[in-house]
C-alpha cells in the first residue's frame, strides 16, 4: 500500500496550497495536457508552469512523459483519496491535544519551581 | 492561581506526526517540553488528563473522567457534543511509570489497543503513541470519526480531494 509518511503528507499539502497547482490537477483530471497547453490555459510562462508541474511531480500527484519535443503531463500514480484528508485531520486532532498537554506540563514545571524544595523529598 | 506571567514567549511549537504503519496501525509522535515524570503525571492523573485530552477545537466537552491507572484498572471518559453524549472506556494492560502505558478500548468489538511510550531526552519527552486495530475497517471507521470531530477546517480541501479522487478513478 502507499505509505503516507509525514513528509509526503506535508509535501502534498504544500503542493495543494497553490491555486494554480490545484487548477492544474483538476485540468489533468479531465484530460492529459502538455506543459505548453497548461501554460496557455493558466496564462503563465513556460518556465513558471514547469516549476508548478515539477512540484506536483515530486509528490507523485503528476507524472510527465516526453514524446518527441512535447512533454505531456497526466495525473500520477499517487491516489488522492479521502485517506489523505483524514490522516491530516487526525494529525490536527492530536496536534491540538498535545499543544494542550504542553501547556499542562508547563504549568507543572512552574509549580515545581515555585514550590521549590519544600515539596521535594 | 498564579499571577499571569505572559512576558516570555515560551517555546517553539513542536511537531506532531501521524503515520499509517499498516492497514491496522497508526503511529503518532510528538515531543513535549518537559521531563518524563511530569508528562507521565499528566497522562495518569485524571484532574490533569482532563485539562488537555479534549481541546476546544474538538467541539466536545468532557463530562466525566475516571481513571484507575494500574494493570487491570479501568478508565471511563464521557463526552457531550451538541445534544448527544458518548463514552469511551477500557482497561489498562500495562503501566510502567515514566516509560510505558498500554490500554484497550472496549466500546465495541472493534476497539483498538493503544501503547504509549515515553522517552526523555534533554529535559524533553518524546511520545510515541501506537494504535493497533483489529481490522482495516475498524481503523478507517475510528480514524474518520476522530477526524470528523475536528470540524470544518478541512472541508474545503476534502471537497477538492473528492473531486480529484473521482477524476483519478476515471482513468
Amino acid at each position: 500500500m502507499v505509505q503516507y509518511t509525514p513528509a509526503r503528507l506535508d509535501d502534498s499539502f504544500a503542493a495543494l496550497s497553490d491555486a494554480t497547482r490545484r487548477g492544474v490537477l483538476e485540468q489533468l483530471g479531465r484530460s492529459d495536457a502538455s506543459i505548453t497547453d497548461l501554460a496557455e490555459k493558466f496564462h503563465m510562462t513556460l518556465t513558471g508552469m514547469k516549476k508548478h508541474v515539477g512540484v506536483l511531480e515530486e509528490t507523485g500527484l503528476v507524472t510527465t512523459e516526453k514524446v518527441g519535443r512535447v512533454r505531456t503531463c497526466k495525473l500520477g500514480p499517487r491516489r488522492l483519496e479521502k485517506e489523505t484528508a483524514w490522516l491530516e485531520r487526525y494529525r490536527r486532532l492530536w496536534d491540538a491535544r498535545f499543544d494542550e498537554l504542553d501547556k499542562v506540563v508547563d504549568q507543572l514545571k512552574r509549580k515545581e519551581k515555585t514550590d521549590g524544595r519544600t515539596k521535594r523529598e | 492561581m498564579d499571577a499571569p506571567r505572559e512576558s516570555e514567549p515560551t517555546h517553539m511549537k513542536n511537531r506532531t506526526t501521524v503515520e499509517r504503519k499498516s492497514e491496522r496501525e497508526l503511529v503518532v509522535t510528538r515531543t513535549i517540553n518537559g521531563p518524563v515524570r511530569l508528562v507521565f503525571e499528566a497522562w495518569t492523573k485524571p484532574e490533569l488528563f482532563r485539562q488537555w485530552w479534549v481541546p476546544k477545537s474538538m467541539g466536545m466537552s468532557l463530562l466525566s473522567c475516571e481513571m484507575d491507572v494500574r494493570v487491570g484498572g479501568r478508565y471511563r471518559l464521557e463526552f457531550a457534543h451538541g445534544d448527544s453524549q458518548s463514552a469511551f472506556f477500557g482497561t489498562y494492560k500495562e503501566v510502567t511509570p515514566h516509560s510505558r502505558l498500554v490500554w484497550t478500548n472496549e466500546e465495541s468489538d472493534e476497539g483498538s489497543v493503544t501503547t504509549v511510550t515515553f522517552a526523555e531526552k534533554g529535559g524533553k519527552t518524546l511520545l510515541v503513541m501506537h494504535e493497533l486495530y483489529p481490522s482495516k475497517e475498524a481503523l478507517d471507521a475510528a480514524g474518520t470519526g476522530a477526524a470528523d470531530a475536528m470540524g470544518e477546517t478541512f472541508e474545503q480541501l476534502d471537497e477538492l480531494l473528492v473531486t480529484l479522487g473521482a477524476s483519478v478513478g476515471r482513468s
